[in-house]
């Protein structure tokens, strides 16, 4: 009986190990295989848990109030959303007080007639171009709007490519 | 009276609680002495002997010693802390504060975490400068220098979201100005910077992020290193001592 057996079982051996492999490697395979299939699965899994699908952070749509709250030729701080209201000569534009840095807010200087970075002392003028400092781009020009109510309102998540002035 | 201690401490040795929990029994022969810190869960990271000239104060300064030791003293004074702060935006400034003014000796161990997590920072810089200089990192132990690279990022990483958690205007701009830098990296950066901080600005889920990695996960990663590191030591042929010892290669 036993010896039946083994002669089976030598038998099945060589003709597994003429085709080139074992059913132990075939096993083995299944087994790294859905290993491999979990783990990406794993990775999937905790990109998604970690990076929040809800933010309840503020609104990227500020509202500076009525237009005429800013005279002509002055440039007006609101730390509180991080812009500056410009009111020049050919209309209001709003600009973020982000520096293009590292993210430090910037300070209107009325004194020196400047925008000035405390962190690594980044200086603009008031239309965002770079003075000097390791600032690499000039401050971001934001999409603003008048809104149905009169209100003056600032997308700080659409920075302009080109300059644009609201008129009142 | 000495006498009488003696005895009384033999007695507790060769009692049967003692010798349930330590196995080598009594006695101060080579094989005991050896034996009690094989057998010891945290003895047996070292080797069972050393090279008397490896524990000379020139060769190491003690620094990676200093550097466990700056280790304890911020888990001992940190856990304490972390039960009277709460890591969420309205309490955690007023939390920082309370433990300075109000808590019984809050501002003792507030400063001594301070302190000693600054002194971390230095003497593990101190440490591979020292390990660097004199060659420690070569052959056979250039693996155990690999896991002291690791351990000096584990700590700058401990020290970085540590920095947040009073959560005033320096650690605010601190970890914009961090995270900004982060998100510089090529292609990952900005995924990495709104994973680390969960969301798009250091808010409070930016808080509680740093607060569990400073807490929980960082401190974990740091003690599995650290038992790395140590028994590596023992692995690699004890501490390089100098010229007379390099690359002996493995002796326990």
């Amino acid at each position: 009986m036993s010896t039946t057996m083994n002669t089976k079982e030598n038998n099945e051996k060589q003709d597994v190990a003429a085709a080139g492999s074992t059913r132990r490697d075939a096993f083995v395979k299944i087994g790294v295989g859905s290993l491999c299939v979990a783990c990406s699965g794993a990775a999937v899994f905790g990109y998604e848990f970690l990076s929040p699908n809800v933010l309840y952070e503020p609104s990227p749509i500020a509202n500076a109030g009525k237009p005429d709250r800013y005279p002509p030729g002055s440039v007006t701080q609101d730390s509180q959303s991080g812009i500056y209201i410009v009111h020049a000569a050919e209309g209001i534009y709003a600009m973020s007080a982000v520096c293009t840095h590292l993210g430090c807010l910037t300070a209107w200087k009325p004194e020196l007639g400047i925008i000035a970075c405390p962190c690594h002392g980044s200086k603009f003028n008031r239309e965002g171009t770079k003075i000097e400092g390791p600032a690499p781009r000039p401050l971001e020009w934001l999409k603003s709007t008048i809104s149905d109510e009169g209100d003056l309102l600032v997308d700080r998540s659409a920075p302009l490519e080109q300059k644009q002035f609201v008129r009142t | 009276m000495a006498n009488s201690l003696d005895t009384h401490l033999a007695n507790i040795r060769e009692s049967r609680v003692w010798q349930s929990i330590f196995r080598s029994g009594p006695g101060g022969s080579n094989l005991h002495r050896a034996l009690a810190i094989q057998q010891n869960v945290f003895l047996h990271l070292s080797a069972v002997k050393i090279r008397k000239k490896s524990l000379a104060f020139r060769v190491t300064w003690y620094l990676g010693t200093l550097s466990l030791g700056g280790l304890l003293i911020l888990v001992v004074t940190g856990i304490p802390l972390m039960l009277y702060y709460h890591p969420s935006v309205p309490q955690a400034y007023a939390d920082m504060k309370d433990l300075q003014s109000v808590v019984s000796a809050g501002v003792f161990l507030r400063n001594l975490h301070r302190w000693s997590a600054h002194a971390m920072v230095l003497l593990v810089f101190a440490h591979m400068f020292k390990v660097f200089y004199r060659g420690a990192y070569r052959p056979p132990r250039e693996f155990n220098w690999v896991i002291g690279v690791i351990l000096l990022i584990v700590t700058l990483l401990l020290s970085y979201t540590g920095y947040l958690l009073p959560w005033d205007q320096l650690a605010f701009w601190a970890i914009t100005v961090g995270s900004n830098l982060l998100s510089s990296v090529p292609v990952l950066g900005p995924k990495v910077r709104f994973l680390m901080l969960g969301g798009n600005t250091v808010n409070a889920n930016a808080l509680l992020r740093f607060y569990v990695l400073h807490c929980a996960i960082l401190p974990l990663a740091a003690a599995t290193l650290v038992a790395i590191h140590f028994w590596r030591i023992r692995k690699d042929g004890g501490i390089y001592a100098g010229k007379g010892n390099a690359g002996k290669g493995q002796s326990q």
